[in-house]
């Protein structure tokens, strides 16, 4: 193969041929200038660039050379020398559960609802998240409680519906429904995942200072 | 006689009475012969066999034992659709003679979520998270193509601002996808080397990602007139400082793998196609500029403001598997050139359009402002109405022209979308490419043709 591909007048000759036939698809002419076409090649059309459209020099100190490299073996010990020098390089992979990539202000991770300082919760069941959920994962009732204010009386998302596109939390005008920082919620059981209302609050609960600090990181772009 | 013996072969080999005929006739006349009449209750099965009548005597008139008669087939196979150099879930049914491909029957299917159909049920932004699960390799850029559609059918203008994220986003994913296909196309040749360091580095991408948006791979960071929300600070200085050094991973890549004789064997010359056929099977991108037509939409018909940009596109020569491979090495590095040219021009202003009729408000106007506070709810509920008309817009995705063919009926509901996807046509051109090589050469030639099951099966 290396043989053929050295003495051969094109650069590309499979030596058992599935198709023995290689044909150059590219035009050999430019648009004519004053009715003489000249035979240019490869092309030179602005704003596009050929690969692989050198024939190769064949003089016979090119040729030498291509003969000496493949002999040498050159572009392996290339290659393995490349190979060798990431030994000696840091490697990319972390410990995981140890150490964690690092995640931005704006990571939509497992969704939480969040209170207010008082302890209210913020929800007032204006149901836009289940409105604009596209795949339809929320579930919301409401009722009136006895004080007058609107709230939510089940508030259920279907983690294995939920697509993760962070419009739910776009869509919250009083900044209830988040998703947050955690991304370490993998179960056993599909019913685990299955959030209701009180999993929900106490995610907002155990994630609050990641999810306020995220908010006020974000801040300037909201 | 000899007509009898031939059409009830079974009669003569089972009947016994056969026997005493014959054809010598004596003078008596009175004596009586089988006629037609006689012969016809013969005709047709008169007795089938069991292991008893396989006991009794056949005479072979002939005297010759003749050779039982044998078919031969060649073979078929199933390749996937749970093969892992099927890349996905191709069902590739191959003819196989020794170890020649006669015939290759891709099918496909098996990954089908029927996004089009979803469309016409969702509002214009809530269609777009699909669109990410198309082509799950290359996502921001058909959530480019679906919010180009939306902007044409609506009329409205994006800032430059956006434009220039966008294509930012774009070329950044197109560096991501042919990391990947590079780096498979190599991994499937036998070289895995460079497929860890690829990955690496598209890690990195997708960290890039998570920034702007907050998911590595599913965005959902465009919208229709502009983006979700504005570059971090210091995104872009990020973004240098990576590209910056991605250049010298494609370098070490192409030491190990360009040259490599090993690695030129298996492409150099594999899985040609010529420019004819690639336009008559409707390629498009890397697999049909491999081929030397000179056809990216980036230059012939530009969006997004691809045309401040200045960039080369890149056109193969022989339209085989080496070409390919390093037609998308060079793409890619021509994305490099754009990036750089985006991060030096990069806009100041708004980075999404300010009709409040079909962007949601800022959270602060939000919150401030009772009449965005409608709008926000507007807008959430049930999305903006889209006047009636249709578009088909294409973008050049990684892969090839991602189209988006949109049919609007002035709700908030798309009434018709069509995607045109591009590993689609490319996969059904392997029963073109497919025949003639060896069977070995097929993954190759998957790898080649870089083709994503999302984008296949919609």
């Amino acid at each position: 193969m290396s043989l053929a591909k050295i003495f051969s007048v094109s650069s590309r000759v499979r030596a058992s041929g599935a198709s023995s036939l290689v044909v150059r698809h590219a035009q050999y002419s430019t648009p004519a200038q004053e009715g003489k076409t000249e035979k240019v090649y490869p092309p030179t059309a602005p704003g596009f660039k050929y690969v692989n459209a050198e024939d190769p020099n064949m003089t016979m100190k090119a040729l030498t050379d291509r003969a000496a490299q493949t002999l040498f073996w050159t572009e392996l010990a290339r290659g393995f020398a490349v190979t060798l020098a990431h030994i000696f390089k840091e490697p990319a992979t972390i410990n995981y559960p140890f150490e964690k990539g690092p995640l931005s202000p704006r990571f939509r991770g497992e969704h939480a609802l969040r209170r207010y300082p008082s302890g209210e919760e913020r929800c007032i069941a204006c149901k836009l998240c289940e409105a604009i959920c596209p795949a339809q994962a929320i579930t919301i009732e409401a009722e009136e409680r006895k004080d007058g204010s609107r709230r939510t009386t089940r508030y259920d998302i279907d983690m294995t519906k939920c697509i993760y596109c962070g419009f739910c939390q776009e869509a919250c005008p009083v900044d209830a429904i988040v998703e947050g920082p955690n991304f370490e919620f993998s179960t056993e059981t599909h019913e685990e995942l299955l959030y209701n209302k009180e999993k929900l609050l106490s995610n907002g609960d155990k994630w609050e200072s990641e999810i306020a600090s995220n908010i006020r990181a974000d801040h300037l772009y909201r | 006689m000899l007509h009898i013996n031939r059409n009830c072969n079974f009669v003569c080999k089972s009947v016994k009475q056969f026997r005493q005929l014959s054809i010598h006739v004596p003078l008596c006349g009175h004596r009586w012969y089988p006629d037609k009449e006689y012969l016809r209750q013969f005709f047709g099965s008169v007795m089938y066999p069991t292991p008893e009548t396989d006991k009794y005597f056949r005479i072979i008139y002939s005297s010759q034992i003749r050779p039982v008669e044998r078919k031969l087939k060649n073979m078929w196979i199933n390749f996937g659709p749970q093969h892992p150099a099927a890349h996905g879930v191709l069902r590739l049914i191959l003819e196989l003679d020794g170890e020649t491909v006669v015939r290759a029957d891709p099918h496909i299917g098996f990954l089908h979520r029927a996004t089009e159909k979803l469309m016409e049920y969702k509002h214009y932004n809530q269609s777009l998270p699909f669109m990410d699960r198309l082509d799950y390799v290359s996502t921001l850029a058909n959530e480019q193509g679906f919010c180009i559609a939306v902007e044409k059918l609506l009329n409205i203008e994006v800032p430059p601002r956006a434009k220039a994220i966008r294509v930012l986003c774009a070329e950044l994913i197109r560096i991501a996808n042919h990391m990947l296909n590079v780096s498979g196309t190599i991994l499937d040749a036998g070289g895995i080397t460079p497929f860890f360091w690829m990955c690496e580095e598209r890690e990195k991408l997708y960290e890039m990602f998570e920034r702007l948006c907050g998911a590595r791979v599913h965005c959902c960071y465009l919208r229709p007139g502009g983006v979700a929300q504005d570059i971090p600070i210091g995104y872009l200085d990020d973004v240098y400082e990576l590209i910056h050094k991605l250049g010298l991973r494609f370098d070490e890549t192409e030491d190990i793998a360009t040259t490599n004789r090993l690695f030129y064997a298996r492409c150099a010359g594999i899985g040609i196609v010529s420019a004819h056929d690639a336009m008559s099977l409707g390629f498009t991108g890397p697999m049909l500029r491999a081929t030397g037509v000179k056809w990216d939409i980036r230059i012939c018909h530009p969006y997004d403001g691809y045309d401040l940009y200045d960039f080369e596109g890149v056109v193969g020569t022989f339209g085989d598997i080496y070409d390919r491979y390093l037609l998308r090495l060079e793409e890619a590095r021509q994305s490099f050139r754009i990036i750089n040219q985006v991060i030096d021009t990069m806009p100041e202003g708004e980075f999404k359009t300010d009709d409040s009729k079909v962007c949601m408000p800022s959270r602060k106007e939000m919150k401030t402002s009772m009449e965005s506070l409608i709008h926000h709810f507007k807008l959430c509920s049930e999305g903006y109405p889209v006047p009636p008309g249709f578009t088909y817009t294409a973008i050049e995705a990684p892969k090839g022209e991602l189209g988006v063919y949109m049919v609007a009926d002035g709700t908030s509901k798309p009434y018709r979308v069509h995607l045109r996807p591009c590993s689609y046509t490319h996969i059904l051109g392997m029963s073109v490419m497919g025949p003639r090589l060896m069977l070995a050469d097929i993954t190759m030639l998957i790898a080649s043709i870089d083709v994503v099951f999302g984008d296949v099966d919609r």
